[in-house]
């Protein structure tokens, strides 16, 4: 390896440093030109000519001492010209060019290059990118996109739409963006809580495709789920003591670290109670568990991610299964079904409460829910209702329950679980 | 950028609305449109009479078709617009917020395409 690097030219070295610097700040060079032009399509066509303008001047004369400014200004030079070019051609809009020329223009170079700076470019340009007047699509696309430096292929395929649609979905944000007049500003005080809630839904969202993909043949993207804890992360750094945001980036952490113990190298799923605790990621667990304490300990209103991170934990700590603080759990699952009731909450505070109450109570609650409607094709529903019932010992019952199951499951490791279970049925007699 | 505030609400639940309160949503508005004015916001406004007064002209084969309505089986109509001048779209949807009919109509902000 050393050799191979002694052997490169210095033009080839300077190429691929080039490529690295490229990768790594992608991001924040984007973020401030889009300050500094007030445009975003204009913003990603320049960087794109100051990355062209680098690979082509940085072999001969050297990688200068800070390319990320270097990256900007020509960048930013770039636009200029390109507005200007465009002046002439079209002298109908001369109020709109003349003020993108002086925007550009009038910002000083160099201290708009400080680290400081950038942060606080890349915080505007998750709120840009998350404000609500977006849909959440266009929210999570425009985030994995701008922020996270994916490409419009990989944000495709991440959604499972072809490139033509997930770039038709980015023009079509870009537009309202700079149509509807979205700033590209951080939100006032009064709104920031709010603003906060929705870049954390789009985070929170990236991260769920992720973790549980809603179908196709794999159960984990681990590419969605990295970016989803990175922004997790930089949103932390940035905006250092919020609650929600510590407790998301924890719920995410603690999710995240047991991604190994979840599925078998032929893809099958582990149930959270058979999984190999020494294939969990123990760092990333300790980190998640301190995150969860200092969440907890902020002043202010709980955080509905703060509650479900702390239920992460409490999986995380038992040292088995059988050795789980069920009751806590409950408890808390009761404070979630408090601050943000869904049918999910519900369904899982059922799961904890057969644990501690035993099957038949947990039984009612899951037949109460199903009985309200709404999620009759929630496959997770039917799952936990025949195991309940499978505890109870009603085979028949249980049974039809799985199959319900697997009628209603689009995964395909779900379904395989799914049709074990069934056939389990078959082979070993009912439990208690 | 300028916006233009098309203020949505239902003409039904307003005819069944007594004369007080009808005289204080007046003066709510009232109150608001002062506020726009001293803000330098306010570029324009009015109430529009209700739907049933409308009227639809279209041209089609070169003859002018003017036909009663539209009546579109919808919840809200709308009653009435400002037009507003605001740095941008969180500015505009906060002034959109103040509005009286935001509290149980609904206000669409539509940025003006700027002709020149």
């Amino acid at each position: 390896m050393t050799q191979q690097a002694e052997a490169q030219t210095p033009a080839a070295t300077a190429a691929s440093t080039a490529e690295t610097v490229f990768r790594q700040e992608a991001g924040r060079v984007l973020a401030t030109l889009i300050r500094l032009l007030g445009d975003f399509q204009l913003a990603e066509e320049a960087r794109q000519e100051a990355f062209t303008a680098a690979l082509e001047q940085w072999p001969a004369k050297g990688i200068p001492e800070n390319p990320r400014a270097w990256l900007v200004d020509v960048g930013r030079n770039k636009a200029i010209d390109f507005i200007r070019r465009q002046a002439l051609f079209r002298s109908k809009y001369p109020d709109l060019e003349t003020s993108a020329i002086e925007q550009a223009a009038a910002a000083p170079g160099e201290d708009e290059a400080d680290d400081a700076a950038f942060g606080d470019d890349r915080l505007r340009l998750i709120f840009t990118c998350c404000h609500p007047a977006l849909n959440i699509e266009a929210q999570v696309a425009l985030t994995l996109r701008a922020i996270c430096g994916l490409s419009t292929e990989a944000v495709a395929r991440a959604f499972l739409v072809s490139e033509e649609t997930m770039a038709q979905r980015l023009v079509r944000a870009k537009k309202k963006i700079r149509d509807a007049g979205i700033p590209y500003e951080t939100p006032p005080p009064h709104l920031l809580d709010e603003r906060i809630a929705g870049a954390l839904a789009a985070v929170y969202l990236v991260f769920s495709e992720g973790y549980a993909v809603t179908s196709g043949e794999n159960l984990i993207r681990e590419d969605l789920c990295s970016e989803a804890i990175r922004l997790g992360r930089l949103l932390d750094a940035l905006l250092p003591n919020r609650a929600a945001i510590q407790g998301l980036l924890a719920l995410m952490l603690l999710h995240d670290a047991r991604r190994k113990a979840r599925v078998t190298p032929g893809g099958d799923i582990v149930l959270l109670e058979d999984q190999d605790h020494t294939l969990w990621n123990w760092p990333q667990i300790d980190e998640g568990l301190a995150l969860v304490e200092r969440a907890l300990r902020i002043k202010g209103k709980v955080s509905p991610y703060t509650v479900q991170a702390a239920i992460a934990a409490l999986h995380a700590r038992a040292p088995r299964e059988s050795a789980t603080d069920w009751p806590q759990i409950v408890g808390l699952y009761e404070v979630l079904l408090h601050i943000q009731p869904s049918p999910v909450v519900e369904l899982n505070h059922a799961v904890a409460v057969s644990m501690v109450d035993g099957p038949a109570r947990a039984l009612n609650l899951v037949d109460s829910l199903a009985a309200r409607g709404g999620i009759d094709d929630y496959h997770l529903l039917s799952a936990a209702r025949a195991k309940l019932l499978h505890r109870l010992g009603r085979r028949e019952e249980a049974l039809d329950a799985y199959r319900t199951a697997l009628r209603s499951a689009r995964l395909e490791p779900e379904r395989r679980l799914l049709a074990r279970r069934i056939a389990e049925f078959d082979e070993a007699p009912t439990p208690g | 950028m300028q916006y233009l505030l098309l203020i949505y609400t239902s003409e039904s639940e307003e005819a069944k609305m007594s004369e007080a309160t009808v005289a204080g949503i007046i003066g709510e508005y009232h109150e608001f449109t002062q506020s726009i004015i001293q803000g330098g916001q306010y570029k324009g406004g009015e109430r529009l009479k209700p739907v049933a007064t409308a009227s639809t002209v279209r041209i089609r084969n070169g003859k002018t078709v003017i036909t009663d309505g539209p009546f579109a089986e919808t919840r809200e109509q709308l009653g009435g617009f400002y037009l507003i001048e605001a740095k941008n779209l969180d500015e505009a949807t906060a002034i959109a917020a103040r509005i009286p009919s935001a509290k149980n109509g609904s206000i669409e902000v539509r940025p003006i395409w700027p002709m020149s």
